[in-house]
């Protein structure tokens, strides 16, 4: 970190920059609008695709089986209402997090940085949150009913009961998908247009001119694209901070021990971003190799990633800390009992798991050795996601396991159905992401061009 | 570079844009009127029945009260659908060979009841209770309408529940004197708001809309 400067400063500016020496517009253009035009489908794709799509097979298959018999296929019961619905819906819905950080905050806050990650972190967004949303829609029991969750004059008389924030939820996670798709979509444009002048299929130029809705590059073309990305940049800021928020008030609004807690909407927030850059790490370390990409997405990247994550991890421990000072502090037996369940009850390998993911691995980023060691951080980011995963367990089943009565106390064990779901959803995420990689750039093309210096640039053009 | 869309493809796509947000609001719009049409609801729609009872002629006509069929409505939950034996009561002497009410001489043989068809089906998971709305003064008129001029029975109201609602959130719009609510021609004698008012204090009607009194 501070050591930095003392460092030579010829080498760590090559190791530090966002693109590599030696690309002009035309080599950033021709690579990555490669990807997806003129070369032929490669195997590694096929398969990979192949795979997560047998993958999603599994989802339907489980969706299947739940509009057939219903939630009882899963592993809840009572005392134990949420489990691994409510538990991959927060997952997903926080790692969709980093993508609205890097494209909506990191370009207000003008980050050059961002300018090589934003495009797939926003696809890996809008994915998550397709993968989130399953869940909630089909815990109901009744999924073809679940536009009752939304406010029209309906011949019941009635409205959705505003004071509950499962409804805010609704409109939270509604408003979310929307601005991502949009800015997403908005963002693409120019790159679209490119796609479409390089195409060389008529169906390619078809498809791509459609997308591109007649983007010319004008002038005018660009000062309102500026203008409708700022806009859009400063409608999905306060997302970043909203979405987990009022996700946590889906607990904290509740007087379950374990979830009856001020901390949560930052607590909640911290984790999202966490969960976010660890995948967003975890996605952009192979990307990179496999689309030889490692001059756009260089260790600058990976090492200001890796610091976002060990600031939010930080943040997080700090919450864990909070939880177990306020249970002493409040003196409430309830609350003290809960967190010695958490550290000594039945659940307790997944408590110190957690803490060992989520607090302990990531305290390796310290150093910058470990943020430059590429395997190494991508096992790091792999052990964040399963710790936030832990986490959210550790705050769903394990505080709804006793309940006030012992005579209410229970387990919950997933069954095989809600596995099926799980894994499931991983692969939709993967199918999508496989299906992105194929059609669309994954890097912004013209926004890499504005940080390839200007005088290199124009000597190669 | 040559041109892939004609100069017209840029009017095709504004107008899809836009048409497409028009499509998706009629949509909604239509799903709206339907779910509230006669063909969802029945309001209004005679319904075959085995025997056509006439509603109009016994109640409108011949004057008969509600409670001389529907004997159990001031005790139960279930007004009651009368038992063969109540038609024969009359229909043992009068048109006693019309070949209309073979049915019911056929059922008063065999011991078999008509089977009706329901007009007035609420959904399972209701708890309706003709009792309390009767001692409450609902008028039957209230929710079954004028049945003194149904040749053939059908829905006077939707029974959906924003109907429920619309009474249950304001009962003094609705209720009748107790004496008054079999009487088929009831006009209240002041201004209903008055009498709604002083009725809902009299018979200490509280506005019931929590949902577990009808969601049981």
């Amino acid at each position: 970190m501070e050591h930095d400067e003392q460092q030579p400063s010829k080498a760590v500016d090559t190791e530090y920059e966002v693109i590599e020496p030696g690309h002009s517009y035309r080599s950033v253009t021709d690579h990555i609008s490669a990807i997806v035009l003129t070369r032929k489908t490669p195997k590694t794709w096929l398969i990979g695709f192949g795979v997560s799509f047998m993958v999603l097979s599994l989802l339907l298959m489980s969706l299947g089986g739940l509009l057939v018999k219903g939630i009882g296929l899963w592993g809840v019961n009572q005392p134990v209402g949420w489990g691994f619905d409510i538990i991959n819906f927060v997952w997903w819905i926080g790692i969709g997090h980093a993508g609205t950080l890097i494209s909506a905050i990191l370009l207000l806050l003008r980050q050059d940085w961002r300018t090589s990650i934003n495009r797939f972190a926003e696809a890996m967004t809008l994915f998550a949150v397709a993968c989130a949303g399953i869940y909630p829609v089909f815990h109901t029991g009744r999924p073809w009913l679940a536009y009752w969750l939304f406010p029209y004059p309906n011949t019941m008389g009635t409205w959705p009961q505003v004071l509950s924030p499962l409804v805010w939820d609704v409109f939270a996670v509604s408003t979310y998908a929307t601005v991502s798709a949009l800015f997403w979509y908005v963002g693409m444009i120019p790159d679209l247009a490119t796609l479409r002048d390089r195409a060389r299929a008529k169906g390619a130029k078809i498809f791509y001119g459609m997308l591109a809705m007649g983007w010319r590059g004008s002038a005018r073309h660009w000062a309102r694209y500026e203008t409708a990305s700022l806009l859009l940049a400063g409608l999905a800021t306060p997302l970043v901070i909203s979405v987990h928020t009022v996700v946590s008030f889906d607990f904290a609004v509740g007087i379950i021990p374990g979830w009856h807690a001020t901390i949560f909407p930052p607590y909640f927030v911290a984790g999202a971003i966490f969960a976010g850059f660890a995948m967003v790490l975890t996605l952009s370390i192979p990307l990179r190799v496999f689309y030889k990409l490692e001059d756009f997405i260089t260790n600058r990247h990976l090492d200001n990633m890796a610091k976002v994550m060990l600031a939010t991890g930080l943040i997080v421990g700090y919450g864990y800390m909070m939880e177990t000072f306020m249970a002493w502090y409040s003196g409430n037996p309830y609350e003290s009992f809960l967190m010695k369940n958490r550290f000594s009850g039945p659940y307790m390998w997944f408590y110190w798991a957690l803490i060992t993911c989520n607090v302990l691995a990531p305290q390796i980023l310290w150093w910058r050795r470990f943020r430059r060691n590429v395997t190494m951080l991508f096992v790091v980011s792999i052990i964040v996601s399963i710790g936030m995963w832990l986490e959210r367990f550790i705050i769903i089943p394990v505080s709804l396991h006793r309940d006030f009565l012992p005579s209410s106390w229970g387990m919950y064990w997933p069954t095989s159905w809600d596995w099926m779901t799980f894994i499931g959803t991983l692969g939709l995420f993967a199918s999508l992401m496989f299906i992105f990689l194929r059609l669309l750039p994954m890097i912004s093309i013209f926004e890499m061009r504005t940080i390839v210096p200007p005088a290199e640039g124009r000597s190669k053009e | 570079m040559s041109q892939i869309f004609h100069p017209s493809a840029n009017t095709i796509a504004k107008v899809s844009i836009f048409g497409a947000i028009f499509f998706a609001g009629g949509l909604l719009v239509i799903l709206n009127e339907v779910n509230r049409s006669p063909y969802v609801t029945r309001v209004g729609v005679a319904r075959e029945q085995p025997v056509p009872f006439s509603h109009k002629h016994h109640v409108g006509g011949i004057g008969i009260d509600c409670r001389y069929c529907h004997t159990a409505v001031e005790t139960s939950s279930a007004a009651g659908i009368p038992p063969t034996e109540t038609c024969m009561s009359c229909h043992s002497q009068i048109w006693a060979d019309s070949p209309m009410l073979e049915p019911v001489r056929a059922s008063f043989r065999t011991d078999r009841s008509i089977e009706w068809t329901r007009v007035h089906d609420l959904p399972g998971f209701v708890y309706f209770d003709h009792s309390i709305h009767l001692k409450k003064g609902v008028g039957c008129v209230t929710c079954h309408g004028r049945v003194d001029q149904m040749p053939l029975m059908y829905q006077q109201n939707t029974l959906n529940m924003e109907w429920c609602l619309d009474c249950h959130r304001a009962p003094e719009k609705y209720v009748r004197p107790r004496e008054e609510v079999f009487r088929m021609d009831y006009r209240p004698q002041e201004s209903q708001q008055v009498i709604g008012a002083r009725l809902v204090k009299e018979y200490k009607i509280r506005k019931l809309t929590d949902c577990s009194v009808c969601h049981r």
